[in-house]
């Protein structure tokens, strides 16, 4: 199963949802807003640091460039994927569910 | 004829860029009311502050990158930009993380000075109370 979530987690629960009812080995992809999430030091690291230790986390790199969040302020175990890696975790998982 | 009349306006902008339109909107309104010169603050807290990051690269996503167009501000006497101290902190963020924004002071030899000004909580709530105008973005 991938979940996207394209919601700043500072204004919106949708991170604190999915991650709540996503299941061990689940990919999560962060995009757009959301990647916010991946950073270190915020009042949501505990719950993403949590949620890296049995899912697959992911940020997208332009979404992240984007907003100016350089690749040493992610936390530990976030993957960074481009366009044809969020293509590659679609096509690899037999299920999409987007957290809007 | 009268004098025109100046309000003192804030623009409370809330939200990140690029995620939806609210930010590049509301830059663009607090130029307009600036170029009819009205006394224009603007004010960043939530995400807001993400606006002011400084290194941000569209390139790779096709999207404007508007961020420069916050340096065009000194030059509309939009001089004061307070970012609220807490709303930094919750987002892992210091001062040196967002971009250097400066005016030139024509009251003191246009001496360049820094536009951002990091304030609390409890100064922003009082800065708040004391405009004619307040519009959210």
């Amino acid at each position: 199963m991938l979940h996207t979530i394209n919601k700043s987690p500072f204004e919106k629960n949708s991170l604190e949802s999915c991650l709540r009812l996503a299941k061990p080995g689940h990919d999560i992809l962060l995009i757009e807003d959301a990647v916010y999430a991946a950073t270190s030091g915020t009042i949501v690291s505990e719950l993403v640091e949590a949620a890296v230790k049995d899912k697959n986390v992911y940020a997208l790199g332009p979404d992240l460039a984007s907003r100016g969040i350089d690749e040493a302020r992610l936390l530990k175990g976030i993957g960074i994927v481009n366009y044809e890696g969020f293509v590659d975790l679609a096509v690899k998982n037999d299920k999409v569910q987007s957290w809007l | 004829m009268s004098e025109p009349t100046v309000k003192r306006f804030m623009y409370i902008n809330r939200r990140a860029p690029y995620g939806t339109v609210y930010s590049v909107e509301g830059l663009e309104v607090a130029l307009i009311g600036a170029a009819f010169e009205q006394d224009v603050c603007m004010a960043f807290i939530d995400d807001g502050v993400y606006q002011l990051k400084k290194d941000q690269d569209t390139s790779a996503t096709g999207i404007k990158n508007f961020s420069p167009a916050y340096r065009a501000l000194g030059d509309y006497d939009v001089t004061r930009l307070y970012v609220e101290r807490e709303s930094l902190q919750a987002r892992g963020l210091t001062e040196d993380d967002l971009m250097a924004l400066t005016y030139e002071d024509e009251d003191d030899d246009w001496a360049e000075k820094p536009s951002i000004r990091l304030v609390s909580r409890e100064e922003l709530s009082g800065l708040v109370d004391q405009q004619d105008v307040i519009l959210h973005f």
